[in-house]
């Protein structure tokens, strides 16, 4: 499978600041990529990197092969669903959504032919004449993203495009987003912060941290083996040991991940635990325990017992789910 | 347990008190008592003079006494259109439309820095730049225009210093823009007209430009427009609210103002003149008020075409 995107140890500073620094990343063709991080992590200067509108102040970016430094997002075929979606306010729908085939030069009937095409495809057949202040947030979104759709991109970057939906929406979009991406094979690359997002939607994940990828992964071996610290906290914010408690439990001094739904009240046995308090987060509890010193979360299922705060309890988990980490940091 | 306190408080008292509670309760009161005093001014002291300076216009004057025969008639408007007033009307008009372009023209690059680019004392320095000559004598730039448009003046000079002293003369020797020297000429007028209300169209369009968020430029670069083509289909229609309304100003103020022209260029009448020499040495007031219905219909007709155009969409 040929590579859509390549970066090699690509730098982005601003002044004093290094908000991308020395990235190696590897985009395959067809791939459902997200980029996930806190908020100046890097991520999203890094998907303007790819459109064009950052120029890397050192290393090198290969789209489909081709170098990417100086050339502008004009000439790039790559388009953007943009985090204000950044609708032009004085066209109606179909011709925001026609705006790429019109600077083309493509006639204005076939145009307006494929902007309804497009916005067939976003489930927005019909709605060509409104104007964009007319719509909903959600009705927005995809406008924007027929409006890229319909240029037929090598690579479709997608910038937090969910973040300002409601939670029922989101979830909608991110079903949508994925059948979209899986039926049309195109390259997407996704930016958030949203871990449950980004593991439920992509194909591969990079963690970003401070201008640096912390690790790239399939979602299951993010969730699974997170490489440092950071990612275990940041993804799915795990139980973070510190290497004498690991030394006690796996022999072995190193940090250790420990998720909070791989721990289990035991039966008999396990290790004892004071409780600290619960919260009741309807599909499960949240216990919080202490353990020697140690603070845990834990998740309980639902129907599950819970023990009362300050009550003693036994805990326990398999030996395979205490990860250590190659990484401290 | 210290002892409870009281969970509404008690009424304040006094006038100013009482008055606070009374105007929280009726918001309209409120407003009403806020409005009534500009509304009163606007209504009786500006727009009442207004009218009554249009109603002159529909009476006329007696060639023979001089006097003003108020009777209603279309007799002054009819003398508008004598060619030698319909001259000053084109010619008035036809500057206005020359004078906005340009500001326009040349205002568009100083606003997009300064709405884009700028920052902190950039922007400050931009507001000073574009503010300061508005602080000064509008009779004292014109009069050191005068100086540096003369014949012996600063301008000449350099035009000789940098033997272009030929392309000077050739351009006053075209007709009607032409003329002895740059201060005597239509052009002259132009370049002052111009300088005098750039601010005007500066501010207005830097307010629109603003607005404009990056994205929507970078989204129409990503689309695959080139900067020209992004500047036709989006910034533009984006900023034109703004220019059209410092065009407003421009146009307008070119369209009534006398002094310019009468300090530099040539002896030829523009409206504002003509309403001065009506008004006053001539007593001709009703034809002075038909004259400055002129600027009222032309600007009316202008905002009309420009909604039209859609120029006011984008608000």
């Amino acid at each position: 499978m040929q590579t859509a995107v390549a970066f090699s140890q690509v730098s982005r500073h601003f002044g004093p600041v290094r908000a991308v620094d020395g990235v190696d990343l590897k985009i395959a063709e067809g791939e459902f990529f997200a980029m996930l991080g806190p908020s100046g992590s890097g991520k999203t200067t890094c998907l303007r990197l790819i459109a064009g509108f950052e120029q890397p102040t050192a290393g090198h970016i290969e789209i489909f092969g081709e170098t990417a430094e100086g050339v502008p997002p004009y000439r790039r075929n790559v388009n953007t669903v943009f985090q204000d979606y950044a609708l032009f306010p004085h066209l109606s729908v179909a011709d925001n959504v026609a705006y790429g085939p019109m600077i083309r030069g493509v006639a204005k009937a076939e145009r307006m032919k494929a902007a309804e095409e497009a916005l067939a495809l976003v489930q927005l057949p019909g709605y060509g004449a409104r104007q964009p202040g007319q719509l909903s947030g959600g009705q927005r979104q995809r406008v924007a993203l027929a409006r890229a759709l319909v240029n037929k991109p090598k690579v479709l970057l997608l910038d937090e495009p969910l973040g300002a939906l409601d939670l029922k929406l989101r979830e909608q979009m991110q079903e949508e987003l994925k059948t979209l991406q899986r039926s049309l094979g195109i390259t997407f690359v996704f930016v958030t912060h949203d871990q449950g997002e980004a593991l439920s939607m992509a194909d591969r994940v990079a963690v970003f941290n401070e201008g640096k990828i912390m690790q790239v992964g399939a979602p299951e071996e993010i969730y699974r083996a997170p490489r440092s610290r950071f990612v275990a906290d940041f993804v799915g914010s795990s139980n973070i040991l510190p290497p004498e408690t690991v030394e006690r439990f796996a022999g072995k001094r190193a940090w250790a991940s420990l998720r909070p739904e791989s721990i289990r009240l035991a039966t008999a046995g396990g290790h004892a635990a004071t409780v600290l308090g619960h919260s009741y987060l309807g599909a499960a509890t949240r216990l919080s325990v202490d353990m020697d010193g140690q603070r845990l979360t834990l998740l309980l299922p639902a129907g599950a017992t819970v023990p009362a705060t300050g009550s003693q309890a036994a805990i326990e988990w398999n030996g395979d789910d205490l990860h250590l980490m190659e990484d401290g940091q | 347990m210290t002892a409870a306190e009281p969970v509404i408080l008690p009424g304040r008292g006094g006038l100013f008190g009482t008055l606070s509670d009374v105007l929280w309760r009726n918001p309209r009161l409120t407003l009403l008592l806020m409005l009534a005093p500009p509304l009163l001014w606007l209504g009786i002291i500006y727009l009442g003079s207004l009218f009554a300076l249009l109603a002159q216009s529909f009476f006329s004057i007696d060639e023979f006494s001089g006097l003003i025969r108020y009777e209603w008639t279309l007799k002054t408007y009819a003398e508008l259109l004598r060619p030698s007033n319909l001259d000053i009307i084109v010619r008035t008009v036809t500057m206005a439309a020359a004078v906005t372009l340009a500001s326009a023209v040349v205002a568009f690059p100083i606003a997009y820095y300064a709405a884009r680019y700028a920052r902190g004392k950039w922007k400050a320095f931009f507001y000073l730049g574009a503010m300061l000559p508005l602080w000064s004598s509008y009779l004292v730039k014109i009069y050191a225009w005068k100086l540096i448009l003369a014949k012996e003046g600063i301008l000449t000079w350099i035009f000789a210093k940098l033997h272009l002293t030929p392309v000077l003369e050739a351009w006053l020797s075209i007709p009607v823009i032409g003329g002895n020297s740059l201060s005597v000429s239509y052009t002259g007028t132009f370049i002052v007209f111009v300088y005098v209300w750039l601010p005007y169209m500066i501010l207005p369009t830097q307010a629109a430009l603003e607005r404009v968020p990056d994205s929507m430029l970078e989204a129409s670069s990503d689309l695959g427009g080139s900067p020209a083509q992004t500047f036709r289909h989006v910034l533009l229609p984006l900023a034109l609210p703004g220019i059209i309304a410092g065009s407003i100003f421009t146009f307008s103020l070119t369209l009534g103002d006398y002094i310019i022209p009468q300090i530099i260029g040539s002896s030829r009448l523009f409206i504002g003149q003509a309403v001065y020499a009506h008004q006053g040495t001539a007593g001709n007031i009703p034809l002075a008020a038909a004259f400055t219905v002129v600027p009222i219909v032309i600007m009316g007709l202008y905002l009309w075409m420009a909604k039209r155009q859609g120029a006011f969409d984008a608000l």
